[in-house]
């Protein structure tokens, strides 16, 4: 494998992480190289290294762009880890609910990729409504990267992508088949707000929620970016909202802007005792 | 230890399931039709059955609607596995009792997916 010059790599991870968070170590050489590949030649360049070169000497925002999208990772599955949706669907959603007595819902989900996670909310909201259990609730799905939220407008799945994590019996309730593809009907599509958001960028316009999904991204940033960005979160949050990470994330190392409940691996809670004693 | 029955008119396709099962840690046995298939239920009923749909002999779908009827022939969680992959295929399986549906190609990650989904795996198991 050809090996990027020391200073390609360097200028390709501090502009990466700059723009999105994505702390990038010499060991994920071999990531720059498969995934930065396409781009290279897309451009007509030999190689990664004439990819960032050109990146490098001519300041190409568009490019350097194009490269950071690359490298952030899109992996996600329909109801990923399983348990903190029977979680969300049998006691957060219907305890914030009541707690609201009829006011609105804001849940986000702040790392949506392919659409995948705010289209498990959705589908549940919808059953529960089914069901009489619903309320009023708006999802806001956001991602950095405009590739992935194309994707998760479009509502368009493979036959791969519908199998993973994806009841059949939901497949059949929500979907129907576009050629070889699976659409997701529009009544839940019509369910999420989907927008372009940087997790680096001010919160605040966004608004206010009870919810926030933000699952399987702080792995790949550094503690003081971890720390700003939860905080960040936490002043959005209504008093008794849920922050939901991935399965094996904690807040703990680096704020007390959070802590862990009783809703289980994962669920937080803010830490309102922390920030009355600040 | 849980018993799968394995039941497709492909031997490629059966041992391609009996490796991703056995790493599940299922005892597989093989059918390749839906007769062979009920006959090895009517010998002892298996806790799984990952089911073709188009074979010689005895359909898929037929197998599970005579399966349902028999005795005890309501406990095995069945799972189709099959290249039909239209709405109206899924439709009749779910209705004739598929608990869960497979439309292939499949590999490891579906099957172990499905097979939580029907509640004969658990997420820790896997």
């Amino acid at each position: 494998m050809s090996m990027l010059p020391d200073a390609d790599f360097v200028f390709i991870a501090r502009e990466v992480k700059t723009r999105s968070g994505l702390v990038l170590d010499a060991e994920q050489a071999y990531l720059i190289e498969t995934r930065l590949s396409p781009i290279a030649r897309r451009e007509g360049l030999a190689s990664v290294a004439e990819l960032a070169t050109a990146a490098r000497l001519r300041r190409d925002e568009r490019l350097i762009w194009q490269i950071t999208d690359a490298l952030l990772t899109s992996e996600t599955t329909f109801f990923r880890d399983r348990a903190p949706f029977q979680t969300l669907r049998n006691q957060v959603i219907p305890e914030l609910l009541r707690a609201r007595g009829g006011e609105k819902l804001r849940i986000w989900c702040a790392a949506s990729s392919t659409g995948q996670e705010p289209f498990s909310i959705a589908m549940m909201i919808d059953e529960m409504r089914a069901e009489g259990r619903g309320g009023d609730i708006e999802i806001v799905a956001t991602d950095i990267s405009e590739r992935v939220l194309e994707k998760a407008r479009a509502g368009l799945y493979s036959q791969f992508e519908v199998q993973r994590g994806l009841p059949i019996a939901m497949l059949l309730r929500h979907f129907e088949k576009a050629g070889e593809l699976w659409r997701i009907a529009d009544r839940i599509r019509a369910m999420i707000r989907f927008q372009r958001f940087n997790l680096l960028d001010d919160i605040k316009p966004l608004g206010r929620f009870d919810i926030v999904l933000c699952r399987n991204v702080f792995p790949y940033f550094d503690p003081a970016t971890k720390q700003a960005t939860l905080e960040k979160i936490a002043a959005q949050m209504s008093d008794d909202g849920v922050l939901l990470l991935g399965a094996g994330e904690t807040t703990g190392n680096v704020t007390d802007a959070f802590a862990a409940n009783g809703f289980g691996a994962g669920f937080h809670t803010r830490n309102i005792a922390a920030r009355a004693a600040a | 230890m849980k018993t799968c029955l394995v039941v497709d008119d492909s031997r490629v396709i059966r041992k391609v399931a009996r490796r991703i099962l056995e790493d599940l840690a299922f005892h597989v046995e093989e059918a390749g039709d839906g007769l062979e298939a009920m006959a090895a239920c009517r010998k002892a009923m298996p806790d799984a059955i990952l089911l073709d749909w188009n074979m010689p002999v005895m359909s898929g779908i037929d197998f599970l609607r005579q399966l349902r009827r028999e005795r005890g022939g309501d406990a095995p969680i069945v799972v189709f596995c099959t290249t039909e992959n239209d709405v109206e295929h899924i439709s009749e399986a779910i209705k004739a009792g598929a608990n869960e549906y497979i439309m292939k190609p499949f590999d490891g990650d579906i099957l172990q997916s499905k097979f939580i989904e029907a509640g004969i795996l658990t997420q820790e198991a896997a």
